[in-house]
Protein backbone atom coordinates (compact mmCIF):
# COMPACT_ATOMS: atom_id res chain seq x y z
CA UNK A 1 0.00 0.00 0.00
CA UNK A 2 1.60 3.31 -0.93
CA UNK A 3 2.07 5.87 1.62
CA UNK A 4 0.34 9.49 0.32
CA UNK A 5 2.30 12.31 -0.01
CA UNK A 6 1.66 15.76 0.75
CA UNK A 7 2.96 18.78 -0.50
CA UNK A 8 4.23 21.42 1.78
CA UNK A 9 1.11 23.47 1.22
CA UNK A 10 -0.99 20.32 1.75
CA UNK A 11 0.76 19.75 4.80
CA UNK A 12 -0.40 23.47 5.64
CA UNK A 13 -3.81 23.29 4.59
CA UNK A 14 -4.29 20.43 6.73
CA UNK A 15 -2.49 22.05 9.34
CA UNK A 16 -4.94 24.67 9.69
CA UNK A 17 -2.67 27.55 7.79
CA UNK A 18 -5.81 28.85 5.66
CA UNK A 19 -8.51 28.52 8.44
CA UNK A 20 -10.28 25.50 10.06
CA UNK A 21 -12.73 25.09 7.13
CA UNK A 22 -10.05 24.79 4.27
CA UNK A 23 -8.55 22.03 7.23
CA UNK A 24 -12.21 20.10 7.59
CA UNK A 25 -12.06 19.89 3.80
CA UNK A 26 -8.31 18.57 3.59
CA UNK A 27 -8.60 16.31 5.88
CA UNK A 28 -11.82 14.64 3.69
CA UNK A 29 -9.53 14.63 0.81
CA UNK A 30 -6.74 13.10 2.86
CA UNK A 31 -9.10 10.71 4.01
CA UNK A 32 -10.59 9.67 0.88
CA UNK A 33 -7.14 9.34 -0.66
CA UNK A 34 -5.70 6.96 1.83
CA UNK A 35 -8.47 4.77 1.10
CA UNK A 36 -7.99 4.81 -2.56
CA UNK A 37 -4.31 4.26 -1.61
CA UNK A 38 -3.42 7.53 -3.75
CA UNK A 39 0.19 8.60 -3.40
CA UNK A 40 -0.56 11.87 -3.40
CA UNK A 41 -3.18 14.16 -4.52
CA UNK A 42 -3.47 16.32 -8.00
CA UNK A 43 -4.28 19.76 -8.60
CA UNK A 44 -8.11 20.71 -9.88
CA UNK A 45 -9.00 23.20 -12.41
CA UNK A 46 -12.50 22.96 -11.91
CA UNK A 47 -15.23 21.45 -9.76
CA UNK A 48 -19.13 20.09 -9.89
CA UNK A 49 -20.98 20.00 -7.07
CA UNK A 50 -23.72 18.10 -6.42
CA UNK A 51 -23.55 18.33 -2.58
CA UNK A 52 -26.21 21.27 -3.06
CA UNK A 53 -29.21 18.72 -3.72
CA UNK A 54 -30.84 18.00 -0.43
CA UNK A 55 -30.33 15.00 1.19
CA UNK A 56 -31.72 15.53 4.79
CA UNK A 57 -30.38 17.76 7.59
CA UNK A 58 -27.02 16.77 7.45
CA UNK A 59 -26.67 18.35 4.03
CA UNK A 60 -27.97 21.18 5.84
CA UNK A 61 -25.42 20.87 8.53
CA UNK A 62 -22.46 20.51 6.19
CA UNK A 63 -22.52 23.22 3.83
CA UNK A 64 -23.36 25.68 7.02
CA UNK A 65 -20.17 23.97 8.76
CA UNK A 66 -18.06 25.41 6.15
CA UNK A 67 -19.89 28.73 5.87
CA UNK A 68 -19.40 29.15 9.48
CA UNK A 69 -15.96 28.14 9.56
CA UNK A 70 -15.15 30.49 6.52
CA UNK A 71 -14.65 28.04 3.57
CA UNK A 72 -14.23 29.38 -0.10
CA UNK A 73 -13.86 27.50 -2.74
CA UNK A 74 -10.62 28.30 -4.77
CA UNK A 75 -10.78 27.22 -7.84
CA UNK A 76 -14.37 27.81 -10.09
CA UNK A 77 -17.29 25.30 -9.09
CA UNK A 78 -20.42 25.10 -10.92
CA UNK A 79 -23.12 23.92 -8.87
CA UNK A 80 -25.26 20.99 -9.98
CA UNK A 81 -29.48 20.69 -9.64
CA UNK A 82 -30.53 21.08 -6.27
CA UNK A 83 -34.41 20.62 -4.37
CA UNK A 84 -36.11 22.92 -6.12
CA UNK A 85 -36.51 25.36 -9.01
CA UNK A 86 -35.69 28.53 -7.46
CA UNK A 87 -37.17 30.92 -10.52
CA UNK A 88 -40.78 28.68 -10.68
CA UNK A 89 -40.97 28.03 -6.49
CA UNK A 90 -44.88 27.04 -6.94
CA UNK A 91 -44.09 23.78 -9.38
CA UNK A 92 -42.65 22.23 -6.30
CA UNK A 93 -45.26 20.70 -4.18
CA UNK A 94 -43.57 19.66 -1.00
CA UNK A 95 -42.79 23.11 0.35
CA UNK A 96 -40.44 21.66 3.81
CA UNK A 97 -38.49 20.15 1.14
CA UNK A 98 -38.35 23.24 -1.19
CA UNK A 99 -37.65 25.35 1.51
CA UNK A 100 -34.96 23.38 3.18
CA UNK A 101 -33.40 22.52 -0.96
CA UNK A 102 -33.20 26.48 -1.26
CA UNK A 103 -31.46 27.36 2.42
CA UNK A 104 -29.02 24.52 0.91
CA UNK A 105 -28.71 26.00 -2.47
CA UNK A 106 -28.08 29.31 -0.30
CA UNK A 107 -25.37 27.94 1.33
CA UNK A 108 -23.45 27.06 -1.47
CA UNK A 109 -23.31 30.05 -3.32
CA UNK A 110 -21.87 31.10 0.43
CA UNK A 111 -19.39 29.32 -0.16
CA UNK A 112 -18.13 30.84 -3.60
CA UNK A 113 -19.95 28.57 -6.11
CA UNK A 114 -21.46 29.50 -9.44
CA UNK A 115 -25.12 29.17 -8.77
CA UNK A 116 -25.30 27.23 -12.13
CA UNK A 117 -27.94 24.75 -10.59
CA UNK A 118 -27.30 22.92 -14.13
CA UNK A 119 -26.39 18.59 -14.05
CA UNK A 120 -25.70 19.24 -17.10
CA UNK A 121 -22.38 22.25 -16.60
CA UNK A 122 -20.63 20.80 -20.19
CA UNK A 123 -23.23 23.09 -22.00
CA UNK A 124 -21.81 25.93 -20.03
CA UNK A 125 -18.70 27.97 -21.46
CA UNK A 126 -15.22 27.35 -20.13
CA UNK A 127 -15.68 23.88 -20.00
CA UNK A 128 -12.79 21.78 -19.45
CA UNK A 129 -10.07 20.40 -22.14
CA UNK A 130 -8.58 17.29 -22.56
CA UNK A 131 -6.14 16.09 -20.00
CA UNK A 132 -7.78 18.73 -17.83
CA UNK A 133 -7.79 17.31 -13.81
CA UNK A 134 -11.08 18.18 -12.52
CA UNK A 135 -13.54 17.25 -9.64
CA UNK A 136 -16.76 17.02 -10.97
CA UNK A 137 -19.71 15.18 -8.80
CA UNK A 138 -23.20 13.73 -10.94
CA UNK A 139 -22.73 10.69 -12.91
CA UNK A 140 -23.72 12.06 -16.22
CA UNK A 141 -21.15 15.13 -16.03
CA UNK A 142 -18.58 12.31 -14.74
CA UNK A 143 -19.01 9.95 -17.91
CA UNK A 144 -19.72 13.34 -20.13
CA UNK A 145 -16.11 15.39 -18.92
CA UNK A 146 -14.06 11.93 -19.39
CA UNK A 147 -15.35 10.48 -22.45
CA UNK A 148 -16.29 13.51 -24.74
CA UNK A 149 -13.94 16.46 -23.92
CA UNK A 150 -11.44 13.86 -21.94
CA UNK A 151 -10.82 15.57 -19.00
CA UNK A 152 -10.51 13.76 -15.81
CA UNK A 153 -12.29 13.28 -13.04
CA UNK A 154 -12.90 10.18 -10.65
CA UNK A 155 -16.72 9.39 -9.83
CA UNK A 156 -17.04 11.34 -6.41
CA UNK A 157 -19.45 10.63 -3.60
CA UNK A 158 -21.38 13.94 -1.93
CA UNK A 159 -19.14 16.43 0.39
CA UNK A 160 -15.98 15.61 -1.68
CA UNK A 161 -16.59 17.89 -4.73
CA UNK A 162 -17.06 20.64 -2.15
CA UNK A 163 -13.71 19.67 -0.36
CA UNK A 164 -11.93 19.65 -3.98
CA UNK A 165 -12.97 22.78 -4.86
CA UNK A 166 -12.00 24.08 -1.38
CA UNK A 167 -8.89 22.76 -1.29
CA UNK A 168 -8.37 22.63 -5.22
CA UNK A 169 -7.26 19.64 -5.02
CA UNK A 170 -8.58 15.67 -5.31
CA UNK A 171 -6.81 11.86 -4.73
CA UNK A 172 -4.75 10.97 -7.39
CA UNK A 173 -6.39 7.60 -7.77
CA UNK A 174 -8.99 6.02 -10.13
CA UNK A 175 -9.52 7.88 -13.59
CA UNK A 176 -7.33 10.55 -12.38
CA UNK A 177 -4.25 8.43 -13.85
CA UNK A 178 -3.83 7.30 -16.82
CA UNK A 179 -3.69 3.41 -16.70
CA UNK A 180 -7.29 3.46 -15.67
CA UNK A 181 -8.62 5.15 -18.54
CA UNK A 182 -7.54 2.35 -21.04
CA UNK A 183 -10.83 0.48 -22.85
CA UNK A 184 -11.09 -2.68 -21.64
CA UNK A 185 -14.17 -4.63 -23.39
CA UNK A 186 -15.46 -4.07 -27.12
CA UNK A 187 -19.38 -3.23 -27.71
CA UNK A 188 -19.49 -4.01 -31.62
CA UNK A 189 -22.51 -1.92 -32.40
CA UNK A 190 -22.06 -1.87 -36.53
CA UNK A 191 -25.15 -4.33 -36.74
CA UNK A 192 -27.49 -1.54 -35.44
CA UNK A 193 -26.95 -0.03 -38.36
CA UNK A 194 -29.09 3.15 -38.79
CA UNK A 195 -28.68 5.13 -35.39
CA UNK A 196 -31.98 7.11 -34.10
CA UNK A 197 -31.74 9.70 -30.99
CA UNK A 198 -33.36 6.66 -29.20
CA UNK A 199 -30.45 4.61 -30.10
CA UNK A 200 -28.68 6.41 -27.75
CA UNK A 201 -30.34 5.77 -24.53
CA UNK A 202 -31.09 2.06 -24.60
CA UNK A 203 -27.51 1.67 -25.71
CA UNK A 204 -26.31 3.30 -22.81
CA UNK A 205 -28.49 0.98 -20.56
CA UNK A 206 -27.66 -2.10 -22.13
CA UNK A 207 -23.71 -1.09 -21.59
CA UNK A 208 -24.00 0.05 -17.89
CA UNK A 209 -26.05 -2.93 -17.13
CA UNK A 210 -23.53 -5.32 -18.29
CA UNK A 211 -20.29 -3.55 -18.37
CA UNK A 212 -18.98 -4.14 -14.92
CA UNK A 213 -16.38 -2.90 -13.57
CA UNK A 214 -14.92 -2.56 -17.34
CA UNK A 215 -13.94 0.53 -19.58
CA UNK A 216 -16.41 0.26 -22.46
CA UNK A 217 -14.87 0.93 -26.33
CA UNK A 218 -17.89 1.54 -28.62
CA UNK A 219 -17.57 0.34 -32.40
CA UNK A 220 -19.94 1.46 -34.82
CA UNK A 221 -20.83 4.45 -33.53
CA UNK A 222 -21.31 7.15 -36.40
CA UNK A 223 -18.80 9.53 -36.24
CA UNK A 224 -20.55 12.37 -37.10
CA UNK A 225 -22.63 11.89 -33.52
CA UNK A 226 -23.26 15.14 -31.72
CA UNK A 227 -22.95 15.85 -28.21
CA UNK A 228 -26.65 15.72 -26.93
CA UNK A 229 -26.88 11.84 -28.01
CA UNK A 230 -23.61 11.03 -26.54
CA UNK A 231 -25.02 12.77 -23.18
CA UNK A 232 -28.22 10.78 -23.46
CA UNK A 233 -25.55 7.22 -23.88
CA UNK A 234 -23.39 8.19 -21.12
CA UNK A 235 -26.36 9.20 -18.71
CA UNK A 236 -27.87 6.24 -19.56
CA UNK A 237 -25.04 4.27 -18.59
CA UNK A 238 -24.09 5.70 -15.65
CA UNK A 239 -27.37 5.47 -14.18
CA UNK A 240 -27.65 1.54 -15.18
CA UNK A 241 -24.13 0.31 -14.13
CA UNK A 242 -21.91 3.55 -12.47
CA UNK A 243 -19.68 3.88 -16.13
CA UNK A 244 -17.98 6.79 -15.50
CA UNK A 245 -15.72 6.96 -18.70
CA UNK A 246 -16.54 5.11 -22.74
CA UNK A 247 -14.55 5.77 -25.71
CA UNK A 248 -16.23 5.47 -29.06
CA UNK A 249 -13.99 4.41 -32.08
CA UNK A 250 -13.39 7.64 -33.78
CA UNK A 251 -15.76 9.94 -32.35
CA UNK A 252 -13.77 10.63 -28.26
CA UNK A 253 -10.25 11.85 -27.82
CA UNK A 254 -8.88 9.11 -26.09
CA UNK A 255 -10.71 6.16 -27.92
CA UNK A 256 -8.03 3.17 -28.98
CA UNK A 257 -6.02 3.22 -31.85
CA UNK A 258 -6.56 -1.02 -31.60
CA UNK A 259 -9.23 -3.21 -30.23
CA UNK A 260 -6.70 -6.32 -30.62
CA UNK A 261 -7.13 -8.76 -27.66
CA UNK A 262 -10.00 -7.34 -25.92
CA UNK A 263 -13.12 -9.08 -25.10
CA UNK A 264 -15.89 -8.01 -27.60
CA UNK A 265 -19.71 -8.13 -27.36
CA UNK A 266 -22.09 -7.99 -30.26
CA UNK A 267 -25.07 -5.50 -30.12
CA UNK A 268 -27.63 -5.58 -32.43
CA UNK A 269 -31.15 -4.70 -32.92
CA UNK A 270 -32.77 -7.31 -30.80
CA UNK A 271 -30.28 -6.35 -28.01
CA UNK A 272 -31.89 -2.77 -27.53
CA UNK A 273 -35.96 -3.72 -28.08
CA UNK A 274 -35.24 -5.97 -25.00
CA UNK A 275 -33.17 -3.35 -23.15
CA UNK A 276 -36.37 -0.91 -24.31
CA UNK A 277 -38.85 -3.99 -22.93
CA UNK A 278 -37.51 -3.58 -19.82
CA UNK A 279 -36.97 -0.11 -19.37
CA UNK A 280 -40.43 0.91 -20.92
CA UNK A 281 -43.35 0.13 -19.57
CA UNK A 282 -46.62 -1.22 -22.13
CA UNK A 283 -49.39 0.80 -21.69
CA UNK A 284 -51.74 2.84 -23.60
CA UNK A 285 -52.90 5.35 -21.01
CA UNK A 286 -50.73 8.17 -20.46
CA UNK A 287 -50.74 10.81 -17.79
CA UNK A 288 -47.69 13.37 -18.61
CA UNK A 289 -44.76 13.87 -20.68
CA UNK A 290 -41.33 14.71 -19.35
CA UNK A 291 -38.08 15.60 -21.23
CA UNK A 292 -34.74 17.28 -20.16
CA UNK A 293 -33.05 14.49 -18.29
CA UNK A 294 -29.92 15.73 -18.55
CA UNK A 295 -31.19 18.97 -18.69
CA UNK A 296 -31.88 19.87 -22.27
CA UNK A 297 -29.63 21.55 -24.45
CA UNK A 298 -30.10 24.91 -26.41
CA UNK A 299 -30.44 22.81 -29.74
CA UNK A 300 -32.65 20.05 -27.71
CA UNK A 301 -35.21 23.00 -26.89
CA UNK A 302 -35.05 24.51 -30.34
CA UNK A 303 -35.97 21.20 -31.84
CA UNK A 304 -38.85 20.96 -29.28
CA UNK A 305 -40.49 24.09 -29.87
CA UNK A 306 -40.39 23.13 -33.66
CA UNK A 307 -42.18 19.90 -32.69
CA UNK A 308 -44.81 21.42 -30.46
CA UNK A 309 -45.85 23.83 -32.90
CA UNK A 310 -49.56 22.51 -34.29
CA UNK A 311 -52.28 21.15 -33.04
CA UNK A 312 -52.30 21.75 -29.24
CA UNK A 313 -50.89 19.29 -26.38
CA UNK A 314 -53.58 17.48 -24.64
CA UNK A 315 -51.22 16.54 -21.68
CA UNK A 316 -48.90 17.97 -19.56
CA UNK A 317 -45.26 18.53 -20.98
CA UNK A 318 -42.66 19.28 -18.72
CA UNK A 319 -39.04 20.22 -20.12
CA UNK A 320 -36.22 20.54 -17.53
CA UNK A 321 -32.74 22.47 -18.23
CA UNK A 322 -30.57 25.16 -16.70
CA UNK A 323 -31.77 28.49 -15.92
CA UNK A 324 -28.77 29.70 -18.66
CA UNK A 325 -30.01 28.30 -21.19
CA UNK A 326 -33.56 29.32 -20.41
CA UNK A 327 -32.43 33.16 -20.57
CA UNK A 328 -31.06 32.37 -24.02
CA UNK A 329 -34.26 30.88 -25.05
CA UNK A 330 -36.35 34.04 -23.72
CA UNK A 331 -34.32 35.98 -25.67
CA UNK A 332 -34.72 34.71 -29.08
CA UNK A 333 -38.11 34.07 -28.51
CA UNK A 334 -38.30 30.35 -28.34
CA UNK A 335 -39.44 30.21 -24.85
CA UNK A 336 -42.33 31.92 -25.54
CA UNK A 337 -42.76 29.31 -28.32
CA UNK A 338 -42.66 26.40 -26.01
CA UNK A 339 -44.59 27.94 -23.13
CA UNK A 340 -47.24 29.18 -25.62
CA UNK A 341 -47.51 25.65 -26.70
CA UNK A 342 -48.45 24.41 -22.73
CA UNK A 343 -44.66 23.56 -22.26
CA UNK A 344 -43.78 23.65 -18.21
CA UNK A 345 -40.36 24.82 -18.50
CA UNK A 346 -38.19 23.59 -15.01
CA UNK A 347 -35.03 24.79 -14.19
CA UNK A 348 -32.56 24.49 -11.50
CA UNK A 349 -33.53 20.86 -10.60
CA UNK A 350 -35.39 18.19 -12.26
CA UNK A 351 -38.70 16.39 -12.62
CA UNK A 352 -37.40 13.10 -10.99
CA UNK A 353 -35.50 14.15 -7.98
CA UNK A 354 -38.55 16.64 -6.94
CA UNK A 355 -42.39 16.84 -6.14
CA UNK A 356 -43.27 18.33 -9.25
CA UNK A 357 -45.43 15.79 -11.26
CA UNK A 358 -48.90 15.13 -9.41
CA UNK A 359 -48.63 12.27 -7.37
CA UNK A 360 -52.51 11.05 -8.82
CA UNK A 361 -50.26 10.50 -12.26
CA UNK A 362 -49.49 6.75 -13.18
CA UNK A 363 -47.86 6.84 -16.48
CA UNK A 364 -45.38 9.48 -17.92
CA UNK A 365 -43.10 9.52 -21.10
CA UNK A 366 -39.66 10.22 -21.32
CA UNK A 367 -37.19 10.29 -24.27
CA UNK A 368 -34.10 9.82 -20.99
CA UNK A 369 -32.95 6.18 -20.42
CA UNK A 370 -31.75 8.14 -16.63
CA UNK A 371 -35.32 9.17 -16.24
CA UNK A 372 -37.13 6.05 -17.03
CA UNK A 373 -34.65 4.41 -15.12
CA UNK A 374 -35.12 6.38 -11.71
CA UNK A 375 -38.08 7.76 -11.63
CA UNK A 376 -40.25 4.66 -11.01
CA UNK A 377 -38.44 4.31 -7.84
CA UNK A 378 -38.05 8.07 -6.73
CA UNK A 379 -41.38 9.34 -7.61
CA UNK A 380 -43.66 6.05 -7.87
CA UNK A 381 -44.72 6.52 -11.70
CA UNK A 382 -44.47 3.95 -14.91
CA UNK A 383 -42.00 5.16 -17.50
CA UNK A 384 -42.61 4.60 -21.24
CA UNK A 385 -39.48 5.20 -22.98
CA UNK A 386 -39.81 7.00 -26.39
CA UNK A 387 -38.14 9.52 -29.02
CA UNK A 388 -38.36 13.13 -28.85
CA UNK A 389 -41.01 13.21 -31.79
CA UNK A 390 -43.04 10.09 -30.12
CA UNK A 391 -42.95 12.31 -26.88
CA UNK A 392 -44.80 14.98 -28.91
CA UNK A 393 -47.29 12.88 -30.70
CA UNK A 394 -48.30 11.02 -27.33
CA UNK A 395 -48.62 14.48 -25.80
CA UNK A 396 -50.66 15.61 -28.79
CA UNK A 397 -52.81 12.39 -28.81
CA UNK A 398 -53.37 12.30 -25.08
CA UNK A 399 -52.16 8.42 -25.05
CA UNK A 400 -48.93 6.75 -26.08
CA UNK A 401 -48.34 6.97 -29.88
CA UNK A 402 -45.11 4.77 -31.15
CA UNK A 403 -43.70 5.12 -33.94
CA UNK A 404 -42.92 0.93 -34.34
CA UNK B 1 -13.05 -15.98 16.76
CA UNK B 2 -11.09 -13.15 15.84
CA UNK B 3 -10.48 -10.99 12.06
CA UNK B 4 -7.91 -7.83 11.44
CA UNK B 5 -9.24 -6.24 8.43
CA UNK B 6 -8.62 -2.75 6.88
CA UNK B 7 -10.28 -0.11 8.87
CA UNK B 8 -11.60 2.71 6.46
CA UNK B 9 -13.38 4.41 9.57
CA UNK B 10 -12.52 3.79 13.25
CA UNK B 11 -14.95 3.05 15.60
CA UNK B 12 -16.61 0.36 17.78
CA UNK B 13 -20.04 -1.05 17.60
CA UNK B 14 -21.53 -4.52 18.87
CA UNK B 15 -24.42 -6.12 16.54
CA UNK B 16 -25.41 -9.26 14.87
CA UNK B 17 -24.48 -9.53 11.28
CA UNK B 18 -26.95 -9.13 8.52
CA UNK B 19 -25.36 -10.42 5.16
CA UNK B 20 -26.50 -9.10 1.62
CA UNK B 21 -27.10 -11.24 -1.20
CA UNK B 22 -26.96 -8.66 -3.65
CA UNK B 23 -25.26 -4.67 -3.51
CA UNK B 24 -27.14 -2.03 -2.25
CA UNK B 25 -27.16 1.58 -3.15
CA UNK B 26 -27.90 3.45 -0.02
CA UNK B 27 -29.56 6.35 -1.94
CA UNK B 28 -32.86 4.77 -3.48
CA UNK B 29 -31.99 1.58 -1.83
CA UNK B 30 -32.68 2.81 1.92
CA UNK B 31 -35.24 4.82 3.23
CA UNK B 32 -34.33 7.74 6.24
CA UNK B 33 -35.51 4.68 8.75
CA UNK B 34 -32.79 2.46 7.67
CA UNK B 35 -35.67 -0.18 5.91
CA UNK B 36 -34.24 -1.53 2.82
CA UNK B 37 -37.02 0.05 -0.12
CA UNK B 38 -35.42 -1.11 -3.16
CA UNK B 39 -37.65 -3.16 -5.02
CA UNK B 40 -35.38 -5.03 -6.87
CA UNK B 41 -33.64 -6.09 -3.70
CA UNK B 42 -33.93 -9.81 -2.88
CA UNK B 43 -33.96 -8.36 0.71
CA UNK B 44 -36.39 -5.54 0.35
CA UNK B 45 -37.99 -4.74 3.64
CA UNK B 46 -35.10 -6.09 6.08
CA UNK B 47 -34.26 -3.26 8.55
CA UNK B 48 -30.46 -2.26 8.83
CA UNK B 49 -30.59 -0.26 11.79
CA UNK B 50 -27.94 -1.06 14.98
CA UNK B 51 -26.84 -4.23 12.65
CA UNK B 52 -23.78 -5.33 11.84
CA UNK B 53 -24.00 -5.01 8.11
CA UNK B 54 -22.05 -7.30 5.65
CA UNK B 55 -22.03 -6.41 2.27
CA UNK B 56 -19.60 -6.71 -0.87
CA UNK B 57 -19.26 -2.94 -2.14
CA UNK B 58 -21.89 -0.03 -2.32
CA UNK B 59 -23.31 0.54 -5.70
CA UNK B 60 -24.45 3.25 -7.46
CA UNK B 61 -25.18 6.47 -6.56
CA UNK B 62 -22.70 8.88 -5.42
CA UNK B 63 -25.14 10.38 -2.94
CA UNK B 64 -24.88 7.47 -0.65
CA UNK B 65 -22.78 9.31 1.32
CA UNK B 66 -25.29 11.95 1.86
CA UNK B 67 -27.69 9.36 2.81
CA UNK B 68 -25.70 7.27 4.93
CA UNK B 69 -24.48 10.28 7.28
CA UNK B 70 -28.14 11.32 7.52
CA UNK B 71 -29.20 7.78 8.95
CA UNK B 72 -25.95 8.22 11.33
CA UNK B 73 -27.38 11.37 12.33
CA UNK B 74 -30.38 9.91 13.27
CA UNK B 75 -29.72 6.82 15.13
CA UNK B 76 -31.03 4.75 11.89
CA UNK B 77 -27.42 3.51 10.42
CA UNK B 78 -25.95 0.01 10.68
CA UNK B 79 -23.95 -0.05 13.65
CA UNK B 80 -20.58 -0.90 11.54
CA UNK B 81 -20.23 -1.66 8.09
CA UNK B 82 -17.89 -4.61 6.48
CA UNK B 83 -17.47 -4.42 3.34
CA UNK B 84 -15.24 -7.26 0.91
CA UNK B 85 -14.39 -4.92 -1.66
CA UNK B 86 -12.87 -1.20 -0.35
CA UNK B 87 -15.35 1.69 -1.92
CA UNK B 88 -14.78 5.27 -0.86
CA UNK B 89 -18.15 6.29 -1.01
CA UNK B 90 -19.41 4.49 2.81
CA UNK B 91 -16.30 5.42 4.56
CA UNK B 92 -16.75 9.02 3.20
CA UNK B 93 -20.58 9.06 5.13
CA UNK B 94 -19.05 7.86 8.00
CA UNK B 95 -16.07 10.61 8.25
CA UNK B 96 -18.86 13.68 7.63
CA UNK B 97 -20.65 12.11 10.82
CA UNK B 98 -18.05 12.01 12.68
CA UNK B 99 -16.96 15.30 11.80
CA UNK B 100 -20.70 16.95 12.04
CA UNK B 101 -21.62 15.00 15.24
CA UNK B 102 -18.53 12.92 16.56
CA UNK B 103 -20.75 9.73 15.95
CA UNK B 104 -18.18 6.91 14.61
CA UNK B 105 -19.68 4.31 12.58
CA UNK B 106 -16.74 1.99 11.67
CA UNK B 107 -16.41 0.65 8.41
CA UNK B 108 -13.74 -2.41 7.95
CA UNK B 109 -13.00 -3.97 4.65
CA UNK B 110 -12.73 -7.77 5.39
CA UNK B 111 -13.36 -11.61 3.77
CA UNK B 112 -16.50 -12.02 6.53
CA UNK B 113 -17.82 -15.57 4.91
CA UNK B 114 -16.58 -16.66 8.29
CA UNK B 115 -18.99 -14.84 10.31
CA UNK B 116 -22.05 -16.93 11.50
CA UNK B 117 -25.56 -15.68 11.06
CA UNK B 118 -27.21 -14.87 14.68
CA UNK B 119 -23.67 -14.39 16.23
CA UNK B 120 -22.79 -11.44 18.52
CA UNK B 121 -20.27 -9.44 16.47
CA UNK B 122 -17.93 -6.87 18.00
CA UNK B 123 -16.36 -4.35 15.79
CA UNK B 124 -13.08 -2.32 17.24
CA UNK B 125 -11.46 -0.34 14.43
CA UNK B 126 -10.45 -2.92 11.96
CA UNK B 127 -10.52 -5.62 14.77
CA UNK B 128 -13.58 -8.24 14.20
CA UNK B 129 -14.51 -10.58 17.11
CA UNK B 130 -17.68 -12.69 18.00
Amino acid sequence: MPTLHLTADEEAMLGGRDGDGVALAMRVIVGQARISDAPRLVEITSSHVDSCLYHGRVSLDFAHRLVDLGARVRVPATLNVGSTDLIHPDLVRDHELAAAGRELMAAYVELGCTPTFTCAPYQLPNRPALGEHIAWAESNAIVFANSVLGARTDRYGDFLDVCAAITGRAPYAGLQTPEARRGTMVFDCRPLGEFTDLTYPLLGHHIGSVVGAEIPVLLGIPSDVGEDDLKALGAAAASAGGVALFHAIGVTPEAPTSIDGLPVRVVDLETLQRVRRELSTVASELDAVSIGTPHASYAECVRLSELVVGPPLKLPFYLSTARATRERLAENGVLQVLEAAGVTVVVDTCTYITAILSPTWKYVMTNSGKWAHYAPGNINVSAILGSLSECVASARAGHVVLDS
Amino acid sequence: MIIHGRSLHPGTATGTPIRLTAPLSFWGGTDTEGRIVDAHHPQCGAVLTGRILLMESGRGSSSASSVLAEQIRARTAPAAIILSRPDPIIPLGALIAAELYNLNLPVVVASYDAIPAGALVQVTDGTITW
